[in-house]
């Protein structure tokens, strides 16, 4: 079946089986390899992505139902070639380790200041209480979100 | 992990979906959020010939009141229910929605789905057997309205027909002489519930009960409906007393197995506990006068 999606703006298209899963379409077809394979099994959030602007686990979706659809990686988070607001909080509040879970982190913080742009820490802890990180102890993910936050409220975007 | 091979179908309407189903339902599953689906898939527990997806048909996200009724479309996700003021009209609803699964499985998976997939330990149908929820079947000679009772038959397996498929969930909305409440213990984010309890009361207008829920989550073999404790509250003035009799009924009405999630006393005195909670929420709630 041919598939074609809108990644990080740009209209991409493939031959693909039914079974073919999302996440694997983006990582093989589309080479975009931001976007991680962990648990497999709809646990982890690893291989978060944004589906029209809602976070989804692409290891459980179809490659098929994303057609026609908009999808966003961290490929397409930076703005105007500089990083986004969310990575560069990453960056300087070091919102990680090992980096494995942070292109997912930094896609599920966005998607939160979209639709709630000064969350509390009680908020992102539960907006990210889809995603593992099995490094940080999550304290420096939640100030980076947070941080994030504050510097869209002074104009810089996320 | 990767499914079997299966045919893909997006019908855009449901009137071509009904004619598929009523062509070769028997092949078909339905795939609304497939966050328990497409796992079953890819461990090949499931090995459907033909995945028919829904996503693509307008008219099935509606979530709204009419009268006395909430009506959830097959395709209000998880996470619909937590963000809609609609849903409010029923809190053993608005207090589950945010209990099932993660964030991000909430913005895909169905409550619909959820019934329909039927696994013995899910949050949902414990709420619609509090709740005397009813569950739409459509068909293209028909539909049908079904008491949950009689929609869940055993578990993983409905009274959906393989030419039907779930279009609606009704479930009454509380009068502001009611309440309702989903208790949930889990080891961590997106587990199956340790035990999970729901409860809904109506009160009369003398503040006796006039009406009340209780059902169970994974303690027993399926979602258990504790008869015996609602009618023990039906025409009683609610007290502490009270509450602790019916939550003892249903901590002996479980059969809770012991796992790794925890022994089966543990279970039953968790059952004990969050019963009385629950009721007690959902007195708060009926007496509190919100709706």
């Amino acid at each position: 079946m041919n598939v074609t999606v809108t990644i990080n703006g740009t209209e991409r298209s493939a031959d693909v089986e039914p079974r073919l899963l999302l996440v694997d379409f983006i990582r093989s077809n589309l080479g975009l390899t931001g976007t991680h394979i962990g648990c497999d099994t709809t646990s982890c959030g690893v291989c978060t992505v944004l589906l029209d602007g809602t976070p989804v686990k692409t290891c459980t979706v179809f490659a098929v139902q994303a057609n026609g659809r908009s999808i966003t990686t961290v490929e397409g988070l930076k703005q105007n070639g500089e990083l986004s607001a969310m990575q560069t909080a990453f960056h300087e509040e070091h919102g990680l380790q090992c980096g494995f879970c942070t292109p997912a982190m930094m896609l599920v913080g966005t998607a939160l200041l979209e639709e709630n742009p000064d969350p509390t820490e009680d908020e992102v802890r539960w907006a990210i209480s889809g995603n593992l990180c099995r490094c940080t102890g999550y304290m420096n993910i939640v100030k980076a979100i947070q941080a994030a936050a504050q510097s869209a409220k002074e104009g810089a975007s996320v | 992990m990767y499914p079997a091979k299966f045919d893909y179908l997006a019908p855009e309407s449901l009137d071509e979906t009904l004619s598929i189903l009523a062509d070769r339902g028997d092949e078909v599953k339905i795939l609304a959020g497939g966050q328990s689906l497409i796992p079953m898939m890819k461990l090949r527990f499931a090995t459907p010939p033909t995945l028919l997806d829904i996503n693509r048909i307008p008219g099935l996200d509606g979530l709204t009141r009419t009268n006395g009724t909430l009506s959830i479309g097959a395709l209000v996700r998880h996470n619909d229910v937590v963000k809609s003021d609609v849903a409010k009209a029923n809190h053993t609803v608005v207090s589950a929605a945010p209990w099932i699964a993660d964030p991000i499985v909430r913005n895909l998976g169905t409550l619909a789905g959820s019934l329909a997939h039927h696994d013995p330990e899910g949050d949902w149908a414990s709420v619609m057997l509090a709740c005397d929820g009813k569950v739409v079947l459509t068909s293209s000679t028909g539909e049908r309205v079904v008491p949950i009772t009689e929609f869940l038959v055993d578990m993983f397996s409905t009274s959906c027909q393989p030419n039907e498929m779930v279009t609606e969930v009704r479930v009454k909305a509380h009068s502001d002489r009611g309440g309702g409440n989903y208790q949930k213990l889990e080891r961590k984010v997106g587990d199956y519930a340790t035990v999970g309890v729901a409860t809904c009361l109506e009160l009369a207008d003398d503040g006796t009960v006039a009406g009340a829920g209780i059902a169970l989550t994974s303690v027993y073999a399926f979602n258990l409906k504790v008869t015996e404790a609602e009618s023990l509250l039906k025409g009683e003035t609610p007290s502490e007393e009270l509450f602790k009799e019916a939550a003892r009924v249903a901590s002996q009405a479980c059969d809770p197995a012991s796992d790794s999630r925890g022994s089966a006393d543990y279970k039953r005195h968790i059952v004990d506990i969050y019963t009385q909670r629950g009721l007690a929420e959902s007195l708060a709630i009926a007496q509190g006068g919100q709706s």
